[in-house]
């Protein structure tokens, strides 16, 4: 069955099934074509080619052959067993079959006109036993040695990739990379179809794998360098990740573990799949406040993911149970995953591939990266690898906490702003040195799309947990610590004298009131005692009056009977 | 199938510590015009020099094609000296007599010892 290209449909491509590699070549390889895989030694051209025919196998129910011209058959499953791919089981069920051809200078004696048909045959009898419909030639060149005559191999070689054309057979064939040319035996003249270059390339002792498609007739493909992993989990491409800004956004709002913080923020949270900056220098709490961001999204059964470059998982957990926060039961649990690694270990493409690799695979809802300026690298380059970072993770719509040392927000020594202009979030942590101890603050710097809270707000960890208090802010400026204690005791003390004060005034007032009641009190029983008297007087001055009448008209009587 | 051309009565005899026994295959595909000409070839040059102590097989591996890998065939045709070890591979029509005796590492019996 041969592909014929529809002139106006898409070419028909066979996928690789490695992670990436098929979202750059917009679906995979071109089907019944052969492809061209060149690079130096130890590049992986030979682990992509066989992940390339063992996903085939597996995952896409095209059955190959490897005609192997280097390696033997059990030297091949041993090398492809470290990225967890069983040949021999699938050899021995029949999907995929290996043929190696020894090509040995002195057992061969040239003696006349030949042809290199017996290849073909046992080609055609391989692809004939499995059903193939995959092939990998690896490394054609070796024959380029083995025979003298070069222009018989050549012709062959003409005819043999007819020959899988004819047969509808995707091919993929690696080749050594040459002085000046692709391959050293100028494989892509008759190769052309489809090429791809891989590069070991070391800057800085530190390697880096990098692939690029260099053609791919009828279709179109990513033209940058990727940069590939290969592990024990086999190879992983990482793709760029979409350059426009268009992704979901989301109106939760998620917490941050620590009750007045939350209450910092507008809306009482974050904003889920925002980016959040946690600075400050060493030792202000930055992971440990990641440490309660962890521990609130594992009790809302998110699973967390925490890149860490300067602390193993366990000693985080560890220091978080001096805080009260027990994260080692998510860690059991499944909803935490650690993953630490020294930054200098890899370079900075291979952090991010390694990231990518791993986010695709755990899906979390929350990733934590820290500390963020622990890598290291040219500038340019760091934006770069921060910006496809936040770039990814705000794809998935994952939040995303990054801490970093830097107080200014910045990357390198040059103070621009450039990191900070990437976060949604950004909490700015500081120790305030006064009367000879430190104390604890933050503050919210920018908090895109909320209103937030302007204060410079103290915290204290204890063994509850991290706990908000307020700043005092006199006329000094804040103060903090024992200083605020000292004022704040200070004022206690000057609110209870001036109730004191208030009270003695009160209480005078009432005194003298009760004298002024007293005195009127007096005042009217002196005036009763005078009505009294007056009553008296009144009374006597009445009585005399009419005793003189009784008198005098006694006297009358008395005068008048008395004649 | 493959055909056994031997001098007639000469038993057949893998076990023969006599040196001087050779057991050739020719790997051919099909009736071209080069396979054909590789077993003139041979056959003239087996008379000539190994008279009496050879025995000729022939493998069509258009017809049995599983067998190619396991002498590791490349090229077409292919003359392998299987007996005596060790094991010599020679490709090409044959054509060149000098370098298929040196290929096959042939000590004609009648030109004395080396």
């Amino acid at each position: 069955m041969s592909a014929d290209p529809s002139p106006h449909g898409t070419l028909p491509k066979a996928r690789t099934g490695i992670s990436g590699f098929d979202d750059v070549t917009y679906g995979g390889l071109p089907a019944g074509r052969p492809s061209l895989v060149c690079g130096a030694a130890g590049c992986g051209k030979t682990l992509f080619a066989t992940t390339f025919l063992v996903n085939g196998a597996t995952l896409f129910d095209e059955p190959g052959v490897f005609m192997s011209f280097e390696e033997r058959a059990e030297d091949l499953s041993a090398n492809v067993a470290s990225l967890g791919y069983d040949l021999d089981g699938l050899i021995a069920a029949g999907k995929i079959a290996v043929d190696h051809v020894r090509v040995e200078r002195s057992e061969i004696e040239e003696t006349g006109e030949y042809d290199l048909e017996g290849l073909f045959i046992r080609l055609g009898f391989a692809v004939d036993t499995v059903k193939a419909k995959r092939v990998v030639l690896d490394t054609i060149e070796t024959l380029f040695a083995g025979l003298s005559d070069a222009a018989v191999l050549r012709s062959e070689l003409r005819r043999l990739f007819g020959w899988l054309k004819d047969r509808g057979l995707t091919a993929v064939i690696t080749g050594e990379r040459g002085e000046g040319q692709l391959t050293r035996q100028g494989l892509e003249e008759y190769v052309s179809d489809c090429v791809v270059l891989l590069d070991n390339r070391v800057e800085d002792q530190i390697t880096t794998r990098r692939l690029r498609i260099v053609k791919y007739r009828g279709s179109a493909h990513g033209t940058n360098e990727y940069p590939f992993l290969i592990d024990e989990q086999g190879i992983s491409v990482l793709p760029v990740t979409s350059a426009d800004l268009t992704y979901d956004v989301s109106n939760d709002i998620v917490s941050t573990g620590i009750e007045s913080l939350d209450a910092m923020f507008g809306s009482g949270g974050l904003y889920r799949g925002s980016s959040v900056l946690i600075s400050g220098s060493a030792g202000t709490g930055k992971t440990t406040i990641s440490g309660h961001i962890i521990e609130a999204a594992c009790v809302r059964d998110e699973r967390c993911l925490s890149f860490v470059f300067e602390e193993g998982g366990e000693q985080i957990c560890r220091n978080a149970r001096s805080v009260g926060l027990d994260l080692q039961r998510h860690v059991d649990a499944g909803l935490l995953r650690f993953e630490a690694a020294r930054p200098t270990l890899y370079g900075l493409e291979m952090h991010l591939a390694r990231m990518h690799r791993d986010i695709e695979q755990y899906r979390p809802g929350l990733v934590v990266i820290d500390p963020i300026s622990a890598l290291r690298g040219p500038e340019v380059e760091l934006q770069a690898t921060l910006l496809r970072m936040v770039d990814m993770l705000k794809t998935r719509g994952i939040t995303a906490v990054f801490t970093s040392l830097r107080t200014d927000g910045a990357f390198g020594q040059s103070g621009d702003l450039g990191l900070s202009s990437l976060m949604d979030v950004w909490i700015k942590l500081q120790d305030i040195e006064a009367n000879g101890e430190r104390s604890r603050t933050l503050y919210v710097i920018k908090a895109r799309g909320m209103s937030h809270s302007n204060q410079v707000r103290e915290f204290q960890m204890s063994a509850s947990g991290l706990r908000l208090v307020d700043a005092y802010i006199g006329p000094a400026g804040v103060l903090t610590g024992t200083a605020r204690v000292v004022q704040e005791a200070q004022e206690q003390a000057a609110s209870l004298r001036r109730r004191q004060e208030a009270e003695r005034r009160k209480r005078d007032v009432t005194r003298r009131r009760l004298a002024i009641e007293r005195q009127i009190a007096e005042l009217q029983a002196g005036l009763e005692a005078a009505e009294e008297e007056e009553t008296l007087l009144l009374g006597e001055d009445a009585r005399r009056e009419t005793l003189l009448e009784s008198e005098r008209g006694d006297i009358a009587r008395r005068r008048s009977a008395a004649e | 199938m493959s055909e056994r051309i031997s001098p007639a009565g000469d038993p057949v005899s893998d076990e023969d510590g006599d040196p001087g026994n050779y057991h050739l295959r020719l790997y051919v595909a099909g009736q071209t015009q080069k396979s054909m000409t590789a077993l003139a070839n041979l056959k003239r040059v087996c008379e000539q020099h190994l008279a009496g102590r050879y025995e000729i097989e022939v493998v069509d591996l258009m017809k049995n094609p599983q067998l190619a890998a396991g002498d590791q065939i490349l090229a077409i045709p292919t003359l392998v000296r299987r007996l005596p070890a060790p094991l010599k591979r020679i490709i090409g029509d044959l054509s060149n007599t000098e370098k298929v005796l040196v290929g096959l590492d042939i000590r004609s019996r009648d030109a004395g010892t080396l």
